[in-house]
């Protein structure tokens, strides 16, 4: 079986455009959550969301690879590009080997509700152009970004709600180690735009701290009162260990262990049995005691049930082992199908660079976090091993185990 | 619209939403998909630009007759009037 590595890793999200960016932020607790107006005069309860600026391609990608992309795929391009070059892969590279793609998405919603609106007004399809379906599909970015980096191996889309980004990297990790593939990009992408996020404010979810943008995602905190929503995308490059020493690529880190389960229970709300199995098998996985992991960085997106099930799952699995554990939600808001990815490149930076990033608007955990480490401060930390949670609708949970690489 | 300033818009269109180089605009008489580079997903696009830009409607067997980019010129400025 082939050891996992990660050979280079791109990020594009509210807290930054590019690693640099986001290590600054992390490392000051910086938060990307602002205050949309228009959502407010389009209806929504909550008229709070991360912010990510369009990314410019014109000049960049010739139209024809440009068009195809939606709002997700454009994050996503952006990301993997940095990935590929960190990585030292370039065309050449993968004209000669079959590179493949596992990228999470779970919703094209501005593209397809746009195409409609077209249809509606013209009664004619033919206007719509010939960029709609491919911005449409829900594959969208694995068919986009294997067109336009003209991968061969692996390609198509992950879709398991708030935990596609996790599992993307899961299945990559999965493929490699049985010698399936040697190089995956993997990922995550997440539409940020009002029409997305619309029938999930429906739920009364989001958090309505209007008043303090910024401090509205309070993860474990007691008054927290709903998730933020956000997006962008990140992409991490999987590669079997001898495919990296053989072209001395940088290795970022090992992926050692991969869990993952299925709650069998309520749609929307997590229970703590099916994520403590997630926990136990990763943990089996990696061949580590829960007492090895020096930081987790966990799925708790500020809900009232959400974190409080989490808490309850991670003191069942860890009990007197004290991680840290802190949710970096906290500064991002919910990036939803990006989230199982880029909460993995916010942990190899801090991995990178021995801190830990605080779980900001911690002010009084509630009852189940009190007895966890969970720092609201930025901490100096020295992490070998760090695991990360995702958990999605329909009960759909993975757990990471990545841990450095130190030449061994 | 006279018939230059079809020419003229059609030709602005091609270079910024296309992004056609203005030299390969020069070659009006030779195949139109070969010389603008474009292919059958670029028509479709095309379709859109004359029914936004020009206020009609191509079909699919119109454009079928169309070999050349003067032919293209000369089947606009004849529909826009």
């Amino acid at each position: 079986m082939n050891r996992v590595v990660i050979t280079g890793m791109g990020i594009y999200s509210c807290l930054g455009k590019n690693i640099d960016e986001v290590r600054e932020a992390l490392f000051k607790g910086k938060s990307g959550i602002i205050y949309d107006a228009s959502r407010k005069e389009m209806g929504f309860r909550s008229a709070l969301t991360g912010y990510v600026e369009k990314p410019v391609l014109k000049g960049k990608l010739k139209r024809r690879d440009r068009i195809g992309l939606a709002e997700e795929g454009e994050y996503a391009y952006v990301a993997t590009v940095d990935a590929l070059e960190q990585a030292g892969i370039d065309m050449d590279f993968v004209q000669n080997n079959e590179v493949g793609i596992l990228y999470g998405n779970d919703s094209t919603a501005q593209a397809t509700i746009e195409a409609v609106d077209i249809v509606r007004e013209k009664k004619d399809t033919t206007l719509l152009g010939s960029a709609s379906i491919f911005q449409s599909m829900n594959s969208t970015v694995t068919m986009n970004l294997a067109t336009i980096f003209k991968l061969r191996g692996i390609n198509f889309t992950i879709s398991g709600a708030c935990a596609s980004g996790s599992h993307a990297i899961g299945m990559a990790y999965i493929l490699i180690k049985h010698g399936l593939q040697h190089q995956v990009i993997c990922g995550g992408a997440q539409e940020i735009n009002a029409y997305s996020m619309a029938s999930f404010d429906a739920l009364s979810a989001f958090s309505i701290r209007e008043s303090s943008p910024t401090e509205a995602s309070r993860p474990f905190d007691s008054k927290r009162d709903g998730l933020v929503p956000s997006g962008g995308a990140a992409t991490v490059i999987l590669e079997s260990l001898e495919s990296a020493k053989k072209r001395n690529a940088p290795i970022l880190g090992e992926v050692i262990g991969y869990g993952f389960s299925s709650n069998g229970d309520h749609i929307s709300v997590p229970n703590v049995e099916g994520p403590v199995r997630a926990l136990q098998m990763c943990l089996k996985d990696a061949g580590v005691k829960a007492n090895e992991i020096d930081y987790i960085n966990a799925h708790a997106t500020s809900t009232p049930a959400g974190d409080m099930n989490e808490a309850m799952s991670i003191d069942q699995v860890f009990g007197d082992a004290k991680p840290y554990i802190t949710s970096t939600k906290s500064m991002t808001g919910h990036e939803c199908w990006m989230a199982g990815s880029s909460e993995i490149v916010y942990s190899l930076i801090m991995m990178h660079n021995s801190f830990i990033a605080p779980n900001i608007n911690l002010e009084t955990p509630g009852k189940e976090a009190a007895g966890l480490n969970i720092p609201s401060q930025t901490v100096d930390a020295n992490i070998d091993i760090f695991l990360s949670n995702s958990f999605g609708f329909g009960g759909t949970n993975a757990s990471l185990i990545i841990k450095k690489y130190t030449g061994e | 619209m006279l018939k230059e300033q079809v020419i003229e818009t059609i030709n602005r269109l091609l270079i910024e939403e296309f992004e056609i180089e203005e030299e390969q605009l020069q070659q009006v008489n030779e195949n139109l998909m070969e010389t603008l580079e474009i292919d059958s997903l670029d028509l479709v696009d095309l379709v859109v630009i004359i029914e936004r830009n020009f206020g009609f409607k191509v079909v699919p067997e119109e454009m079928a007759e169309i070999d050349t980019l003067q032919d293209f010129y000369d089947f606009v400025a004849e529909r826009a009037q």
